[in-house]
Formats: C-alpha cells, structure tokens, sequence
C-alpha cells in the first residue's frame, strides 16, 4: 500500500513480489515510527510551550513506554533481518534456477549500450576475448572457435521467452554501469574484469525498458535497453530470424 | 599589519572558526548554485537557460543549452563541495574552533599555529578544487565518489580534484589532532568527562573519525593518482576496451596497459572513508542541536549517558558498514550478511539519541526562538532521512533503491533540513557570544519557515520518483524513459523550490551582516544558559576568560529544584546556590 | 600577546600526557591507517592476482638488508640523543643527532641508487614472443645491448639485440607490473615521510637546538616526538622490507 504511495510501478516478475513484499513491511516500519514520533513531537512542543507551562520540570517523562518502543523496534529490524533480508539474499546470489531450464545471455556493457550475447542454437557461448575487439567484432568473439558459429549478438535488443527462468550474466568493457530492469526487480553492477551472474523469471510478456544506474560517462543518461518478454514461440521466430542475419560472432544490430 | 594579525594570520581559536565559517558558507552558497544551475536542466531538459546561460561560454553550454559533460562536472562538484568544503568545515572546523574551547573552558586551541596552518591548508584546497572548473576538459565529472575505471580515465579536472583532496585531508588531520588534543588536556579544572556538554563530545566522535577514517581515502588517492599519472592499474583490470580501443597508459608508460588491478579496491577505500564521513558530517549537528534544545526547554537532556555511549557506538560502528554502498558489486552471502547486520545496529544508537531529544520536550517549557526552530525542525527532517536508511541498509530492498533518486532523497533529508539546519541553528544561536549582538527574529523566522517549506519541497519528491525507478545523476532527469513520463513533471515543482529557497537565503546573508553592526546589543549570557562559553564576556578576549573557570556541575541544569534562577551555570560555586535557596 | 596553553610542557597530572606527545601519538595513528590502506590494497591486489614476482627477481635482497640496518642504526641513535639530552649532555646530543641525521640521508641515498637501478632495466618481449629481463649496458638507433639478469645461477652474458628483433622494451618502471607499482608506490611514500623527518631532525639539530639555552625541558619534548615519528618511520620499513623484498 505505502509501495503504491510512493509510485513503486507493477512488478513483471515472479521473484519480484518478495522484494515488494519486503519493502513494503519496511516501510510500514518507517511510516508507523515517523508518524508515532511526530505525534509526540508535535503533543509536546503544543502542550509544554513557555507561554502555557511556564515552568520547567526537571524529571521528564516517566513512562518506560519508550524503552519498550525501543525494544520492539530492535526486535521487528532482527525480524526483518533475519526472516526476509538474509534468505532474499541468499535467493538472489546463490540459488540460480539449473540453466537447462533457463534462457542463459551474456550482457556486456559499454559506453553508451548493451551488448547482448545468445549462444545460440547449441546453447553455448563463442570464445571472446577482449584482445580481438573491434568495431566489427565488438565483443571479440573468437571466430575461429565451432561454438561461436551460431551465437547472436545485439545491441539494446534483449528478447526472452515467457515464464522462464533468465539468467544473465553481467560484465562490461570499459567503466562501471549498472544493469537495472526495474520492472523485473533486477539490477546488478556491470564491473569490467568481472562477470556476476543475476536471475529473474519474467511472467508477463511486454516490452521493458532497461536502465543503467551507475554514472558510466556523459551518455550514461541515454544508455537505454529494451527487454522484451514474449512467447516462446515468438521468441524462437525471433531467434530464428536473428541467427540467420549473421553468425559467428558477426553482429545483428537492430 | 594589525589588520592582517587579527583578521587574517590569526592564530585565535576564534578567529580562525569565524574564518571557517565564512569560508564554509560561501562554499555553500557556491555549491547550492551549482545545483541550482543543474536544476534547471533537471526541470527544463535541453531548453536554453534564461538571461544567464550564455556567461558559461562554448564548451559547457552552448547557446544555454547545458552540455551532459558540464552537467556531470556540477554534480560531481556539488556534491564534493556540500561536503569537504562546505558542511565539514563549518560544522567542525568552524563550531568546533570557536565553541570547543570556551565550552571546555580553555584559553585556546592546544596548538594554536598548528590550527592556523589546518584552516589554510582547507583555503588551499578549496582554490584547487575552485580552480579546477577552468582546467581544459573542466572539473572532475566522475561523480563524489570518483569510482574507477571511469575516474581513471577522465580529463584533467580529476587529477586536480586528487591534489586537492590531499589538501583537505591533511587539514582535516591536523584539525582532528588538535581538537582532540584540546578536549584531552585543556579542559578547565572540574571539568569532568561527565560534565562535558554533549556538543563536545560530539566533536570529540568527529575528531576521531576524521583522524582515522580520512587516511585510507588518501592513500587511494595516491593510488588513483598513480594511475592516471606514472600508467600504474591499480584500479584496471586487464584488458579494457574503451569506445572500441584498447586502454593505454597515460604518460611515459608503455603502449599497453598491465592491468590486473581491481576498480573493487577503489570503492572499498573510498567508502571506508565515506561512511564515517557522514557521521562526521552529522555527529556535530546533533551536538548543536542539544545545545540548544536543552537551552530552550530549560530542562536537563534526557539521558545524558546514553547520549554520549551512543554517540561512541555510532562512532564506532561507522567503520565497519561501509560495503553498505556496494550491495550491487557483486557481493556474497556472508559480505552482506556482515554488512546488513553492522547497518541495522548502527540505526539503534542513532535512534537513542534522536528519542534522547525528542523526549527531553517532555515536561520543558518551550521557546520558540530562531535557533530552536531550525533545532526542532531538524528532528522530523533528520529522522526522516534516518529512517529511510532503512529501507536501503537491507540488501534485497536496495536492489531495488539503489543508486535511485530515493537515495538521494534519503541522504538530502539528513544533510540538507538536517545538517543544514543545525548549522542555522548554531549560527543563530553562538552569533551573540561572537559578536555581541543579536540576530534579527523577524527576519530569522521568515528564513525558517521559507527554507523548510522549499526544503520539503525539494526533497520528498525524490522519494517518489526513486521508488518510481529514477536513476541519479541523469543528465535530463529521466526524460529519455517511459518509466519515468509520469513523475517528469515534479522536477519542474522540485527545481522552483531550490529557487525559491535561495531567495529565501537572502533574508539570512542580509541578517548575518546587518545584525553584525546593527544587531541589538546583549548581555554575556542572553540565552541564559549554563554551559562555559556563556561565563566570558561576548565576544571573549583574547585568552577568552578573564580568570580560569572552575566547573562545578553538569552542562545542564536546567530548572533544578530549589533554585531561584532556572539555570545554573557550570562555573557558579555551590555556596551561591545554597545561598539562593535559603534566602 | 601570546596566551599560555595548558600542559604544553609540563604533564597534565589526570592524563599523564603533555600535548604535543598526545598530539604526536594520534599523528601516528593516522599514518597507520594510511600505510594501513596501502598495505591493505597489498594484499588485495597481491591475493587475487593470477601469478606474483619474487621480490628477488627485481630487488638486491643485501642491499636492502644493509638499508634496513642503516634505518634500525639511526633509531638507535636518536633514542641516544634523546637520552643524552634528558641526562643534560647537549654535546652527545648534537653527536648522535648528526648521526642519525647522516644515517637517515644514507638510507636515501641507497634508496635513489636503487630507484635508478630500475630505470636501466627492461623487460625485453623478443620477436617470438619470449621475455628478457636485464640491464642495459648501452643502446642505440638500432641494437640494444643488455645484460640479462642471472636466473638460478645461469651464465651472465651480455647480449646484443638488434632492433627489428625487439617487439616491446618496458622499463621497470611503476607501469611495469602491479608489484613494481605497489613498490614505488610504497616505498616512495615512505621516503617522502623519512625526507620529512630529516628535515625535522636538520632544523633541531641546527637552528632549533638554540631552544636548549632557554627552554631545556621544551626542547627535549621536541626531540622526543620527532623521535617518535623517527621510529614509526622505521617501523613503516620494517613492514615493507619483508613484503616488498622477502615475499
Ligand atoms: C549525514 C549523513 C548520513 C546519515 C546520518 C546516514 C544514515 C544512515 N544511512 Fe545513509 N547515506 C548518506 C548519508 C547519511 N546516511 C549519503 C551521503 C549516502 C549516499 C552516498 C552516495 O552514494 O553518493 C547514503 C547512502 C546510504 C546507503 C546506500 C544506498 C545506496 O547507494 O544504495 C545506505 C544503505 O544501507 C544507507 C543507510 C543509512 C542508515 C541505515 C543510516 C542510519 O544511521 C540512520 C539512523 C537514524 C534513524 C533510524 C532515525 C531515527 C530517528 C527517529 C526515530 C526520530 C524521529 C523523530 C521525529 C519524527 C520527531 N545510506
Ligand atoms: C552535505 C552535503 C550536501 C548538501 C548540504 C546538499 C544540498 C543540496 N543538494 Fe545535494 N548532493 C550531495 C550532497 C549535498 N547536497 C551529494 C554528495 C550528491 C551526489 C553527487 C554525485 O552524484 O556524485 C548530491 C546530489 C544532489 C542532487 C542529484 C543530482 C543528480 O543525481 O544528478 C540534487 C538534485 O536536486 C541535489 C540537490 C541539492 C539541493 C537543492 C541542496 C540544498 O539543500 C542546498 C541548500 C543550501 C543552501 C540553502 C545555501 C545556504 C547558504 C547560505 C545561506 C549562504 C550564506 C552565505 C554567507 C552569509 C556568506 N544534490
Ligand atoms: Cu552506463 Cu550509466
Ligand atoms: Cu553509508
């Protein structure tokens, strides 16, 4: 309810609902305890101001009420802690949907785009390395290597199939951007030097926009993607479609 | 030569806070109008600024129009400036100088030239940083935070941005030596720990961060220098690729880069620094508004004890959630269970002594002067910003705000109606004792209720448009996304507020300097207030009391009982007060 | 019109400290935590770096033994001058601080022959694409005559290489690997700060001793905190040697 508030926009996911979840008790927290203090705020300063108490007394409040509030608050922060933040986690960084049954790309980002990489038909990324890049092969995809015959490459166009399980794994060339699909629930630092892995499982089909979130440069307000959720039949068509534009390593922008 | 003795070489305590504290608010109001230029471009996206835009010249905004490499020049150097030029030196150099000494009841500082040496060495730094707007390529535009790669390879203003982040870390260090030293060994005899208002021990906190958490920051910045300087990679990894090219080496170096370095290391050390950093930047201010709350209440603070065990656990506690920042690097099960855990406790002490305040209304009786206003109003506005930590300190939830306008939101409300506000509230409230005079009340409380209108204004929104996926430091404020179409409209509204409040300001620089010649005349104590500063004369001599004080009590006795006055002052001898209460 | 600041010489009796010592002291804790974060960065970089040099491959491991006994020496004798001063020996004071002071200007003088070792030595990636290190004897427009450093006791020949056989030279420079940058790095910093304490140590042996004559006890506290920086210096190196050296 507070999430809506405060315009948090509909979640596309199906891991996405445990963070709305999550946010949301938190910020039930944060409401209940600013407006509790703002009532005593506001009762105190009304009912003890000099012109109608004009004698302080020194002894103050008596009630241990607040030493119970407070108790309660560290109790509710290791319930949060323990309950949701420290399993959400664990969820999100070691328990990976098995990649059979998952949609696998490689993002990689640059100033100012995402490059986007498919194994392909056998599932399997081409050899890259960054020695080889240039402007016709941005990712430096080794040509010489059989997997990478059939691998697609795009730029900002990132397609997946519905209701399936996406694993990305995020790296970048040059500084640091952030790969971010707010409606999915997902975002991650693209460091170059590494690669993370992130997941996500899209539940409605529609098209997305892809953010970047850490200053990357002048462009890094433009470095829009696109993340489009579709059928697995039109998600095959479309792969389909892009493998036959260009292979090994050869790249297919839209 | 008498001139240049008092006002400029100084070596008074007094002197040289009143020196940080012009220094400081002109980096202020030089800062706030970086933004306000930004804001502009945040509201009105690719439109030409108005009268103004052509003074900027052909590289940063042609034809008015803001280019993205300016825009990020600004940022990087408003938020650098907020900071280490701006909010640090007034609220320790500038009440630390001044108020520390009088309070402990010290003649001055414990090394004298030493804190004459600090404040030029900030000087220094501050033109650096200054200057670094005309170097070719402009400013630093990596951001505060400077993260490698990108800052590695960014034009010329980021090498000086280093040399003069090596400037303010070396004042800082020696400021924090000296204050220390002073609180150590100049307090005036019965000036116990205990009987220690609390606004000193706050700086006492402080000191200690600045001396312990700003190294590491320089030693990174020798290393970021190394790397753009001698083609070291101490934060690059092998192999980066840069719009298409291998990375070189800057200078002298070879045609490749080595690589191998880690731009992890960077953050790690940067925010090793910056996380106390914020404490530094907020300790101070909760001590002032002590100061005055207990002041105008005319009440003992609640819970002295806990005030200053939770002002050392929050100390303490700030160097080990730095990693907070980087949920997104990448992080493991057991870095952010670690950090989460250290994040969450560090809020309860913070909590304590919010509670400690807001309960020490209970039961006064309430001025409602200028500087207990802006002490007021800073308790909703901190604790807003406080709690909304909350939501980024655990892992999953951040995910979502991280790097959003929400954060932004979160740290403005602790700064700026935070920070900001208690500096308000001290120059208000210490303005008397270091001129003799009085500010004007009419002309402060327009200030007041302007400024915390617009500051609301301003920032609340930033919640709304970080929850709606709004990423900071976008040069057109989110225009170039869908996501962000029905929330575009507030930057207009935020960006009037920023106007709005700067004129408002005017009510106060008019204030400030009239009320330095023409304020009404007052007493020694006009507040009538216990704490040491208040026994000398305003403004205090050199050697700041006539007679070594003796302390004899707490720092507020506020309303004690069986006492003809409603305050009794700390250096005011027994005898006098069983004296009162007899006859 | 100057003001007398409390326990600027004599000892605050309830903390035992007279100011400057205390401010000396935090001074220190600071510069541990900037070698702190060096040192850190160390073994940061060292821990996830795929393969590290010996320090040996690149540093005179004798050479730096006899710099580290110089620097060990010359805490020695500034705790003698110390000493001498607190007996009331200004002579011995002025004998011991010379000495301090030739050991320390010693030390960095070992320390530049070292730097400049390394600018005269290239790691030489040869046209088939194996890797020579060495010194260079001599070089010109077209061959390059280097002396390849003795790896496991191997004969140490001189040899000539023309250019078209070179692809990359590299002198060992900070941008040669990331040891090479962490040990200039390092040790320059810990230079600068042994240069700022000869300084220190010059103007007290010097011009500063005059204070001897007026204020005894002052100037004895003097030399006690610039013999504490003295020593944490040294202490500095004590760290390095072996990591930088040894490991
Ligand atoms: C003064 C500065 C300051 C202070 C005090 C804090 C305090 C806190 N901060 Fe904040 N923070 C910043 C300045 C500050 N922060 C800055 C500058 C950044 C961004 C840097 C950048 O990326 O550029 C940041 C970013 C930041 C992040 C990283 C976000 C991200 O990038 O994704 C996190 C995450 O954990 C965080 C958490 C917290 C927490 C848990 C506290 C807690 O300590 C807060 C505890 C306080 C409370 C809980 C308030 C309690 C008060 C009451 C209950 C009383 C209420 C009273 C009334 C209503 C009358 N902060
Ligand atoms: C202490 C820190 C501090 C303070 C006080 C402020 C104050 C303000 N900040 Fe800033 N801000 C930062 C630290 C701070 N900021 C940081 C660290 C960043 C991140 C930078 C980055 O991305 O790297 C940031 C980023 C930031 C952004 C985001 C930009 C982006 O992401 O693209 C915005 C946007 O609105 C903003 C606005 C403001 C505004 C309107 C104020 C106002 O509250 C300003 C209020 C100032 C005044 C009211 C002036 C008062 C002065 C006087 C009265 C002068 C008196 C003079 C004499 C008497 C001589 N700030
Ligand atoms: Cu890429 Cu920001
Ligand atoms: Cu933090």
């Amino acid at each position: 309810m507070i999430n809506h508030w405060l315009g948090l926009p509909p979640n596309a996911s199906a891991q996405g609902p445990e963070l709305d979840h999550m946010l949301e008790l938190v910020h039930w927290l944060v409401v209940a305890l600013f407006i509790g203090w703002l009532l005593f705020f506001f009762y105190s300063i009304f009912r003890f101001r000099s012109s109608r108490h004009p004698k302080a007394s020194p002894s103050g409040v008596h009630s241990h009420f607040y030493s119970y509030s407070e108790v309660a608050v560290v109790v509710m922060e290791a319930v949060l802690l323990l309950v949701f933040a420290f399993p959400l986690w664990a969820k999100r960084v070691n328990q990976f949907p098995p990649s059979q049954d998952a949609t696998v790309v490689r993002v990689i980002a640059e100033q100012f785009a995402w490059n986007i990489h498919y194994g392909g038909a056998d599932g399997v990324f081409g050899r890259a390395e960054l020695k080889l890049v240039s402007s016709a092969n941005p990712l430096g995809i080794d040509t010489k290597d059989p997997h990478a015959k059939d691998d697609v490459i795009t730029l900002n166009q990132m397609h997946v199939p519905v209701s399936k399980p996406v694993i990305v794994y995020v790296s970048s060339k040059d500084v640091i951007h952030s790969f971010k699909v707010p409606l999915m629930r997902v975002m991650q630092d693209a460091i170059p030097g590494t690669v993370v892995p992130v997941w996500f499982t899209p539940t409605q089909c529609g098209s997305y926009e892809i953010v970047c979130a850490q200053l990357c440069g002048l462009g890094h307000y433009r470095m829009r993607g696109f993340l489009v959720v579709q059928s697995q039949q039109d998600y095959d068509a479309w792969m389909k479609q892009q493998a036959s534009r260009g292979t090994g390593g050869a790249t297919s922008y839209e | 030569m008498g001139f240049w003795r008092h006002y400029v070489f100084s070596t008074d305590h007094k002197m040289i806070g009143l020196q940080y504290l012009f220094t400081g608010l002109v980096f202020l109001l030089f800062g706030f109008s970086l933004m306000m230029l930004m804001r502009w471009q945040l509201a009105y996206p690719g439109k030409a600024l108005p009268l103004i835009g052509s003074w900027f010249g052909e590289s940063r905004m042609p034809g008015g129009v803001m280019l993205p490499e300016f825009y990020n020049q600004l940022g990087a150097m408003h938020g650098t400036i907020m900071v280490f030029l701006a909010v640090v030196p007034i609220a320790f150099g500038a009440f630390g100088n001044f108020v520390v000494p009088l309070q402990i009841g010290a003649p001055d500082m414990a090394f004298p030239k030493l804190n004459a040496a600090s404040y030029w060495t900030y000087f220094v730094g501050g033109l650096i940083m200054f200057a670094s707007f005309f170097v070719p390529g402009g400013a630093a535009n990596s951001g505060w935070t400077s993260y490698a790669p990108l800052a590695d390879i960014a034009t010329m203003g980021q090498t000086v941005w280093l040399f003069g982040m090596v400037w303010l870390i070396t004042s800082s260090l020696l400021g924090s030596v000296n204050l220390i030293t002073t609180v150590v060994q100049c307090r005036a005899p019965g000036m116990t720990w205990m009987r220690l208002p609390f606004f000193v021990w706050t700086q006492l906190v402080t000191g200690f961060l600045l001396l312990l958490a700003f190294p590491p920051l320089e030693s990174a910045a020798v290393m970021q220098l190394m790397d753009r300087l001698a083609g070291t990679s101490f934060f690059l990894p092998s192999g980066l690729v840069i719009s298409g090219q291998m990375l070189k080496a800057t200078a002298g170096g070879p045609d490749l880069l080595v690589g191998g370095g880690s731009p992890l290391l960077w953050q790690h050390l940067f925010w090793f620094l910056a996380h106390p950093e914020v404490y530094v930047l907020v300790l101070p201010a909760m001590g002032v508004v002590t100061e005055i709350i207990a002041n105008n209440t005319r009440r003992p603070i609640m819970g002295y004890r806990a005030l200053v065990f939770s002002a050392f656990a929050v100390g303490f506690m700030s160097f080990l959630v730095w990693a907070h920042h980087m949920y997104l690097t990448g992080m493991g099960t057991t870095m952010s269970t670690f950090f989460q855990t250290t994040t969450v406790i560090i809020s309860i002490p913070s909590m304590v002594i919010m509670a400690m305040l807001v309960l020490s209304l209970w039961g006064g009786s309430i001025r409602f002067n200028t500087p207990m206003l802006f002490a007021l109003a800073f308790l909703p506005m901190f604790g807003l910003g406080g709690l909304t930590g909350l939501p980024l300190a655990f892992g999953i939830t951040d995910t979502y705000l991280h790097d959003t306008y929400y954060v932004i939101g979160h740290f403005h409300y602790v700064v700026a109606p935070g920070t900001i506000f208690a500096i308000f509230a001290g120059v208000y409230y210490w303005f008397p004792k270091a001129s003799g005079r009085m500010m004007d009340e009419t002309l402060g409380k327009v200030h007041f209720w302007g400024t915390l209108v617009c500051m609301n204004v301003i920032f609340f929104p930033m919640f709304i448009q970080g929850m709606a996926g709004i990423s900071r430091r976008w040069y057109d404020g989110g225009a170039t996304y869908d996501l962000a179409k029905n929330y575009l409209h507030l930057n207009a509204w935020m960006s009037w507020g920023a106007w709005v409040m700067a004129l408002v300001q005017v009510a106060f620089i008019v204030n400030f300097f009239w009320s330095m010649k023409r304020g009404r005349k007052v007493s020694d104590n006009p507040w009538q207030a216990t704490t040491l500063e208040w026994a000398t004369p305003s403004p205090p001599p050199h050697g700041n009391f006539p007679a070594m004080p003796t302390v004899y009590r707490g720092a507020y006795e506020y309303s004690a009982p069986d006492c003809a006055e409603d305050f009794l002052p700390q250096h005011q001898p027994p005898a006098s007060a069983t004296m009162g209460a007899t006859t | 019109m100057t003001v007398e600041i409390p326990y600027g010489v004599q000892e605050r009796p309830d903390t035992g400290l007279w100011n400057a010592k205390l401010g000396m002291w935090l001074f220190l804790a600071s510069e541990v935590m900037l070698f702190g974060g060096l040192f850190a960065s160390y073994a940061t970089l060292r821990t996830y770096a795929p393969d590290w040099p010996k320090g040996s491959d690149f540093q005179n491991i004798p050479l730096g033994t006899f710099n580290t006994a110089v620097l060990i020496t010359s805490s020695i004798t500034m705790v003698m001058g110390w000493a001498s001063l607190v007996m009331g020996q200004f002579g011995k004071f002025r004998l011991y601080m010379g000495l301090t002071l030739l050991l320390g200007v010693l030390f960095l003088g070992i320390k530049a022959t070292e730097y400049r070792g390394k600018f005269e030595h290239y790691g030489v990636t040869l046209a088939d694409g194996t890797v020579v290190t060495g010194h260079v004897e001599s070089q010109d427009a077209s061959r390059v005559v280097l002396l390849p450093d003795a790896k496991g006791g191997a004969a140490h020949e001189p040899m000539t290489l023309a250019r078209s056989q070179i692809k990359r030279m590299i002198v060992f420079g900070p941008w040669y690997n990331t040891y090479l940058a962490l040990y200039f790095t390092l040790t320059g910093l810990h230079a600068l700060h042994l240069l700022a304490g000869v300084l220190v140590n010059l103007y007290l042996w010097g011009p500063g001793s005059r204070m001897w004559q007026r204020e005894p006890e002052r100037f004895t506290h003097r030399v006690e905190c610039a013999g504490l920086f003295w020593h944490f210096v040294d202490l500095v190196w004590i760290f390095l040697f072996p990591i930088l050296y040894l490991l």
